[in-house]
């Protein structure tokens, strides 16, 4: 199935793109993507990395195809 | 009041609303390029009482965001700056200024004397900081954060809605201000009225707060998203039973995703005891070297980071530890706030 996925901040220079489209298994968990994500791209410090899946912060949840999921990082610039 | 006519005839206004404004009061921690945009506009709004708190002073490349500021001000306190402009803009408002940081001393005692909190600032430790006081001082605050050309927005702590701390419970390392990344001047000035908005929301109690929800804007593509942040009563919880978590001690010795080895003497203050820390002194190191894990990273630390410098290359020329990092400045960079 297909999940869509949106990087924010440092982590989209990190994977060198804003969003990109991905293939991956049924029954994938949010948390599952996210660790994918984390070797695929070197993403820094995971444990701060937070996801939405379809516009709410939660990794424990089921994917479906066409879920939007979008990788957050702190930051604190100002 | 003809110089607030022009909202006065809005029906979210009203003569009410203006007599809610001026009976409230709004501290803005960091006059920089969140804060001085978001104070401007508080104070031609005529909201009653504003507090400005900085420590730093202006210098000539805060002049490109920070428009409060000319260059007549380069080398002057922006708290007592800012006030001076301010006033002039509009003498009505009761202005404060505090020339000093936010520590984890003088923050409940300041914030108890304000209705809002804005947070103005540019690093982890002190919006952690802003979200602990204002839980336990149980104030609203006002979030934004911007990284290049991309803006965070939220209003945690209202109402009871969830804290900084529900979206973000692990905080990161990577601390990078817009002085180090750049930053056109637009982005914060325009994260800065957006969150002047959100007071004026607040008091006016009108509109959609943002809270529980975390608004995303990037200036460059021109998109904005909302997310919906879940509330961790856990998180606050543990912040109203201990008081402040200071935050550097929090995502260093205690993420326990890290193994630590310090190699101080036993008789070596601070101590410190977790689980992920590995207690071997450096006069011992020769008959106990078999218990420094190699799979994993393993961050190196004494007082000041010059014995363990030096230990971690010796590890690695004479050892093969490929996976020892050396703590720069020791024990007191991984516990100070």
């Amino acid at each position: 199935m297909k999940i869509n996925i949106k990087y924010f901040g440092m982590i989209a220079e990190t994977a060198g793109k804003n969003e990109e489209i991905l293939e991956v298994d049924e029954g994938i968990f949010a948390r599952e993507l996210k660790a994918r994500q984390i070797k695929t791209y070197q993403i820094a410090d995971p444990e701060s990395v937070q996801l939405a899946v379809n516009q709410n912060l939660n990794t424990e949840v089921e994917l479906k195809e066409g879920d939007e999921v979008a990788f957050l990082p702190p930051f604190a610039g100002g | 009041m003809m110089r607030y006519d022009r909202q006065i005839k809005l029906d979210e206004v009203g003569f009410s609303g203006q007599e809610k404004l001026k009976n409230s009061s709004v501290l803005i921690v960091g006059v920089g390029g969140l804060g001085c945009p978001a104070a401007q506009y508080l104070v031609g709004a005529g909201v009653g009482r504003i507090g400005l708190m900085d420590h730093d002073r202006v210098s000539l490349s805060n002049l490109h965001r920070q428009v409060l500021f000319d260059e007549s001000d380069v080398g002057k306190s922006k708290a007592v700056v800012g006030k001076e402009k301010l006033q002039t803009l509009n003498s009505e408002v009761e202005i404060e200024d505090y020339q000093e940081a936010l520590t984890i001393d003088n923050a409940e005692t300041l914030f108890q004397q304000y209705d809002i909190i804005m947070d103005g600032t540019d690093n982890f430790e002190t919006k952690y900081l802003i979200n602990d006081a204002c839980i336990l001082t149980e104030k609203p605050w006002i979030y934004a954060s911007i990284y290049k050309h991309e803006g965070q927005l939220s209003v945690f702590n209202y109402k009871n809605g969830p804290s900084y701390r529900c979206l973000f419970p692990k905080t990161t390392q990577q601390n990078i201000s817009c002085e180090a990344t750049g930053v056109l001047g637009v982005t914060p000035g325009i994260l800065g009225m957006l969150q002047a908005t959100e007071v004026l929301k607040i008091i006016l109690e009108t509109g959609n707060v943002l809270s529980g929800k975390l608004k995303l804007i990037n200036i460059l593509s021109g998109t904005g998203e909302v997310m919906n942040i879940q509330q961790r009563p856990e998180e606050i919880e543990k912040i109203r039973n201990n008081g402040i978590i200071p935050v550097k001690i929090e995502c260093e010795l205690k993420d326990k995703s890290k193994t630590f080895l310090d190699i101080r003497e036993v008789f070596e203050q601070p101590k410190v005891a977790s689980e992920n820390v590995i207690q071997i002194p450096l006069s011992k190191l020769d008959e106990r070297i078999w218990e420094i894990p190699k799979e994993e990273e393993v961050l190196v630390f004494c007082k000041e980071g010059k014995r363990s410098k030096k230990l971690v290359d010796l590890l690695k020329a004479e050892y093969g530890f490929e996976n020892l990092k050396n703590v720069e400045g020791g024990i007191k960079t991984i516990i100070d706030g």
